[in-house]
């Protein structure tokens, strides 16, 4: 595949801090095709977060070279190219959660009649049809979050950042969201840049695992995944899904080690 | 309805030091009034002159609520509600000018926080000065504020108003700036992640945001106000108004007018922050943020 949406070259990030500089990313390569599932995984201070920061242009790399649909992340950003899933579901408390999901296509200038076709649309698509009257605080976390979720797909961006979006949540909400976030992706043919720091939310999710490693953040080992795309929850169980988290686990281990 | 036996417990204790001062206060006045007409007083008697002495020290409450009746409820019977002996017509000047001062004032402190917030040069020039202004005695300023407004031929009730401005826009400014920075670091990244602009992270996420912010202000804000008001009348008693009834009752020795004036200022202050939390109330609840 030569349709790369996301491609970085040496690309490093340093901030200058009061102990001196810090190196959070140091001489990334990698390339994200079109369509592909990439999960990000490592532990804290790897630079994962500041990986995707800096393709959403939320960072500014001080070295190297990052693309983003074949332009600078900045332009991406300006002609919208992505939607971005935080940590905390971020809903605004006196919206409802469609005029949550509303608010980016009000600020993008969608017609009133596309606002609430989307908004339907992806209510849907997140098994939250029926809730739009609802405000946010009357609905559970894992709720609020699939909402949030909702909101960064309702405008037409093809790429989806995602930064531990399931992180506060509990297991099994998570494991239902997963599950909910393959489906949503055969059906979108989004391509999605997955932070966590799950090793087998990683596997079971991304077509390609990213494993990093602290102190500089470096990539460790980068994992094709052999998975088959139609990936109940039992898959969980299989050697193959096995395999690959042992690998996981090796990459980061092999990172802590030498760092 | 639970917070009717604490509230009553404490208007008892109020009232309670309230006569027991009147007794020690105005003992003085009854004991020579007596030893000037010779006779000896018994303390009972001792305490039923100080409750009923024409310019007490401190007057009584009994005293204080006859006076409110008279100049209020009485006077409203007799169809008399606007005469200028009525605490009423007084606490009417008195509520216009504060809830002019108060508009502005309100406004002013927006349009500041609203530069503060969005623009360096000013968060780091104007903040300084404003908090300088607070620091002045309102009593030494209002006089020359209403000296120059006068030379300059401006209507008196805008000269009061404007001293009510000058108190009641701080908490606004100060409320207001804490407001619109409570969006935090996630909710602005965001707003960058759409590229919206300045204006729509202002009127979308900013300005909504502020809203609780707002109405803490603005019942500090009204309460300030009232109190540039009653000040400002001190230097314009020509017109009237509660603070005036409060220098004409000090020019004649009349505790006990002075103390309703007292009252119905407090009174008057209650009701608007009252009024101000009703809106409150009715405006968090129809954006969902209800506590």
């Amino acid at each position: 595949m030569n349709d790369t949406v996301i491609s970085a070259k040496n690309l490093s990030l340093t901030f200058e801090t009061n102990d001196g500089p810090v190196h959070a990313l140091k001489d990334i390569n990698l390339d994200i095709a079109k369509g592909e599932f990439v999960s990000f995984i490592g532990p804290s201070g790897c630079g994962k977060t500041t990986f995707l920061r800096c393709m959403a242009d939320l960072e500014t790399p001080t070295g190297g070279e990052i693309t983003v649909n074949g332009v600078t992340p900045r332009e991406a950003r300006k002609s919208r190219a992505y939607g971005y899933v935080f940590q905390a579901a971020g809903l605004y408390p006196w919206r409802t959660i469609g005029g949550n999901i509303r608010l980016p296509l009000e600020i993008m200038g969608y017609s009133k009649e596309d606002q609430a076709k989307r908004v339907q649309q992806v209510l849907e698509l997140v098994e939250l049809d029926g809730f739009d009257r609802k405000f946010p605080w009357q609905l559970s976390g894992g709720m609020q979050q699939r909402a949030s979720i909702a909101r960064a797909l309702a405008f037409d961006a093809d790429i989806l950042l995602m930064d531990e979006p399931f992180g506060a949540l509990d297991e099994i909400v998570r494991d239902h969201l997963n599950e909910q976030l393959l489906a949503l992706w055969a059906r979108t043919e989004k391509t999605i840049g997955f932070v966590t720091h799950s090793i087998p939310e990683a596997v079971y999710l991304s077509t390609k695992i990213v494993v990093m490693s602290p102190r500089p953040g470096r990539i460790a080992d980068v994992i094709e995944s052999t998975l088959p795309k139609e990936r109940p929850l039992e898959i969980r169980d299989t050697p193959e899904f096995i395999e690959i988290a042992h690998r996981v686990r090796d990459g980061l281990r092999e990172g802590h080690a030498d760092g | 309805m639970r917070n009717i036996l604490p509230v009553l417990t404490v208007v008892l204790a109020v009232f309670a030091l309230w006569y027991g001062g009147a007794v020690m206060l105005n003992k003085n006045w009854a004991y020579d009034k007596a030893e000037r007409a010779g006779v000896e007083l018994s303390f009972g008697e001792m305490v039923r002159d100080t409750m009923t002495q024409e310019k007490p020290r401190l007057p009584p409450p009994h005293q204080v609520g006859a006076e409110l009746w008279k100049t209020t409820g009485a006077m409203v019977q007799r169809g008399r509600a606007f005469s200028k002996r009525s605490l009423i017509y007084h606490g009417w000047i008195t509520l216009s000018s504060t809830m002019l001062g108060f508009v502005f004032g309100t406004g002013l402190g927006i349009l500041l926080a609203i530069g503060i917030v969005h623009n360096r040069a000013m968060d780091k020039s104007v903040m300084p000065w404003i908090i300088a202004s607070q620091t002045i005695p309102i009593l030494a300023i209002a006089p020359m504020i209403v000296v120059v407004l006068a030379s300059a031929q401006v209507d008196d009730l805008i000269a009061k108003g404007v001293i009510s401005m000058y108190l009641s826009f701080f908490p606004v400014v100060v409320g207001m700036v804490k407001g619109l920075r409570s969006p935090d670091h996630m909710q602005m990244d965001q707003m960058r992640t759409w590229n919206a602009s300045r204006g729509q992270t202002f009127w979308k996420l900013r300005l909504p945001a502020s809203a609780p912010y707002l109405f803490a202000s603005l019942k500090v804000g009204i309460a300030a106000s009232l109190i540039g008001a009653v000040v400002a009348e001190l230097s314009l008693s020509q017109d009237g108004g509660l603070g005036a009834r409060m220098l004409v009752g000090s020019y004649y020795g009349q505790t006990v007018q002075i103390w309703s004036a007292l009252i119905a200022a407090a009174t008057l202050a209650a009701l608007m922050v009252a009024s101000i939390g009703l809106v409150q109330r009715v405006t968090l609840k129809r954006m969902g943020m209800a506590q």
